[in-house]
């Protein structure tokens, strides 16, 4: 089977490989991330994942961190699945983390999760993935079952794997991952099949539907490898052999494509997935060159199938924009000819407004990408370049390796597609945030262009109108707070990371204080902007609350936001009783703006003996604070945050997770 | 394909599966020779064999594989 068509072919795979050995840390682990973005079959795969093992075992812990955050992953199933390694480590260091991988014995999942095992107990796992499959299952229905019957099996599948989910998440504190079951079944009665509930192929399709629903209820994070199978096709993906020979669900030749495929979601909850694609205009928007060929001359819009293809490719973009993913425009254009396309051609589908971020000029492309980054406050890794030339894509390779860059198809009918298949976008979850993103980008340069026309700064602050609602994190936006532990590096005083179980626990504990700020002001909602967590410590006295996290998103910068949040803080600390802040910063390479933080809310500081040599700082503040700090924010505590979309979970409504 | 040539890909393969550059293959070799040649190894071998040659084994192919010299004989009739 063909897979990862995005990713361009690699013809000095082996000698690149060799020559890994003789080189700097620093380029082993450059030369290990190139590695990993080429098209490999699984035998290169496997070549590829030993050297990323004995690498990260050999080099420095900071030398492995540039590859992303370490995700213990625990593979559990009723199925061999340890032939999965070599494809599962490749698609992590693709998708930006390393995996430690432990594998469960074959068919032994429930007693390993329900006992559970010490051997996995030491291991502990950040995220459990859960493999089963229909001969596990084991549905023993007669073909003249009704619905009721079938519907009532199911369920009974169901709640029994709900159970195994909660069981699981309190003994090892970790993130469910549950896999859809593959639909090896036959075809026993042709299309009829689907009419009969009790019929094998039915029965398996009917259980993943419900196992969906109930997944999204239990904030198990779901694994859809039935989808993606049925969209590559069972003929290519199911492999009788080597079930039959091994017991392996998926065959050693498809490992690269599940391990792609596994990694996505993990990189997901981790908040690694991208968040904007940067187009090209000139043949990847429009055929023809709108420079030379005029907009009356470019190909775009009915009348032919190259300008319906074109459409079509606009329409997915702008489906992605509408799920929150930010569109940007490089392109070697005159920008007023560029940007009249968008305004005045009547097929265009994308609208000025569409583009966040719109850089039409004759430098370089590397220049235009790292510019639309900084502009959009993003990180480079998070971007997507499209781009139909293959030497534009080359130079955005070579000059920018963090940039994710698909090899677009020759033809433009496969665009989509080609965007589709990559899997750059995968979710953990949906809320209104990502909707209205677009629009929050949109206010965002308008805020910027008012704010570079003022000379009277706190003017410009008042005349916002802001208020910053508090309130403590709750369910219904647990997933974007995950999110911001794991995306934010540069304003964030300790940079914890958190999985959700993590983010969960301490929003049940009664000690704890875990709270999200959400900035509004006249041109809009900024969305959920900062997040505290803060507990009583055992190194401090007991009256004392320890900030473990304090982050903030850049975008809302300048405007007093941190002076407003610790007005809050206090007030909720003086009401548990709490008589002193104490807060940590402990620097990274990236988070150097917020040295002083403590110090400009006026904390002082203080040496801890046992830290003398540690490069953290300490700082303490009496509570209730001697002075207030001037801010012109309105800071609203309210007790709950009604504003996801699904009330009782972050369920990803099945229209846009297909 | 010759017998000789059949011997010069196989050799490509197993040192790619097997990652080890030195490796030499005769007709007598067997899983007990090679390190790192068990079952999953074995079923990897295979289908990379498969790919790199562009063969099918049938499943009861598969299981008669004792020694290389059975391998090559069994790629000598699918190629010729």
């Amino acid at each position: 089977m063909e897979f990862h068509q995005w990713l361009p072919e690699c013809p000095a795979f082996s000698m690149r490989l060799k020559q890994l050995d003789g080189a700097t840390p620093d380029q082993k682990i450059a030369d290990l991330k190139f590695l990993s973005q080429q098209r490999l079959d699984f035998v290169k795969t496997n070549a590829l994942a030993t050297k990323i093992g004995t690498m990260m075992s050999s080099l420095g812990a900071e030398h492995v961190a540039q590859c992303g955050p370490a995700v213990k992953i625990a593979l559990v199933s009723s199925h061999t699945v340890s032939h999965l390694a070599g494809g599962i480590s490749v698609g992590a260091l693709r998708r930006g983390f390393i995996a430690e991988l432990f594998f469960g014995q074959y068919g032994l999942y429930r007693n390993e999760l329900l006992q559970p095992d010490p051997n996995l107990k030491t291991f502990a796992p950040n995220v459990i993935v859960i493999a089963n499959d229909v001969h596990d299952v084991n549905f023993d229905l007669s073909l003249d079952s009704t619905h009721r019957d079938v519907r009532l099996a199911i369920d009974a599948k169901i709640s029994e794997l709900a159970r195994l989910w909660r069981q699981a998440r309190l003994h090892f504190n970790a993130t469910i991952i549950q896999q859809t079951l593959l639909n090896t079944h036959y075809n026993v009665f042709g299309s009829y099949e689907s009419v009969l509930p009790g019929a094998p192929c039915s029965v398996i399709e009917l259980f993943n539907a419900r196992l969906r629903e109930v997944a999204a209820e239990e904030r198990t994070l779901l694994f859809d490898f039935d989808l993606q199978a049925a969209l590559k096709g069972y003929e290519q993906t199911i492999d009788r052999v080597r079930w039959h020979q091994a017991k392996q669900l998926v065959s050693p030749a498809l490992s690269p494509w599940y391990g792609d495929l596994l990694a996505r979601v993990i990189a997901a909850a981790y908040g690694l997935s991208k968040k904007a694609v940067v187009l090209d205009l000139d043949n990847t928007l429009w055929g023809g060159v709108v420079g030379d060929d005029g907009i009356e001359g470019i190909v775009l819009g009915q009348g032919s199938a190259a300008g319906e293809s074109y459409i079509d490719f606009q329409r997915y973009l702008q489906g992605l924009s509408s799920r929150g993913i930010i569109l940007a425009v490089c392109s070697k254009n005159d920008a007023a000819i560029a940007e009249d396309v968008f305004k005045s051609h009547p097929d265009m589908l994308l609208r000025r407004e569409n583009i966040a971020s719109f850089v039409a000029n004759w430098d370089s492309k590397a220049t235009n990408v790292r510019r639309i980054a900084l502009e959009l406050n993003i990180g480079l890794d998070s971007v997507v370049f499209v781009d139909d030339n293959p030497a534009e894509r080359e130079i955005i390779r070579r000059e920018l390796p963090m940039v994710s860059v698909p090899e677009l198809p020759d033809d433009v009918a496969h665009y989509a597609a080609c965007l589709s298949a990559a899997g750059y976008f995968e979710a953990a979850s949906f809320s209104k945030e990502d909707v209205e993103r677009a629009d929050l980008y949109r206010a965002n340069s308008r805020r910027q262009q008012e704010f570079s026309e003022t000379t009277d700064m706190e003017g410009f602050l008042k005349s916002l109108d802001m208020r910053l609602e508090v309130g403590r994190v709750s369910k219904m936006n647990i997933g974007r707070v995950t999110q911001l532990t794991n995306k934010t590096n540069q304003f964030n005083l300790r940079t914890v990371k958190y999985t959700e179980a993590e983010v969960d626990r301490l929003m049940r504990d009664k000690e704890a204080l875990a709270l999200q700020f959400r900035l509004k002001d006249k041109f809009g909602d900024n969305g959920i902007i900062a997040v505290i967590l803060a507990r009583p410590n055992e190194r401090w006295p007991a009256d004392t609350l320890f900030i473990d996290t304090w982050l903030m998103s850049c975008r809302v910068l300048g405007r007093g936001v941190e002076a407003a949040s610790l007005e809050a803080l206090s007030q909720y600390a003086c009401e548990l009783g709490l008589k002193r802040l104490i807060g940590e910063y402990r620097p990274t390479a990236r988070n150097k703006m917020v040295s002083d933080h403590y110090q400009k809310l006026g904390f002082r500081r203080f040496v801890r003996g046992v830290d003398a040599d540690s490069s953290s700082t300490f700082w303490l503040m009496d509570l209730p604070p001697a002075n207030t700090l001037t801010h012109h924010i309105e800071v609203d505590i309210t007790n709950d945050e009604q504003r996801d979309l699904h009330p009782a979970n972050e369920r990803i409504p099945r229209s846009i997770s297909r | 394909m010759t017998s000789k040539e059949i011997y010069i890909q196989l050799t490509n393969v197993f040192r790619e599966v097997f990652q080890d550059d030195g490796l030499v293959i005769t007709p007598a070799t067997t899983a007990e020779d090679v390190a790192g040649w068990d079952s999953a190894a074995h079923i990897n071998l295979m289908l990379a064999i498969e790919a790199r040659l562009g063969i099918v084994f049938n499943t009861s192919e598969i299981d008669e594989m004792r020694t290389v010299g059975d391998l090559a004989e069994a790629i000598e009739r699918k190629m010729n």
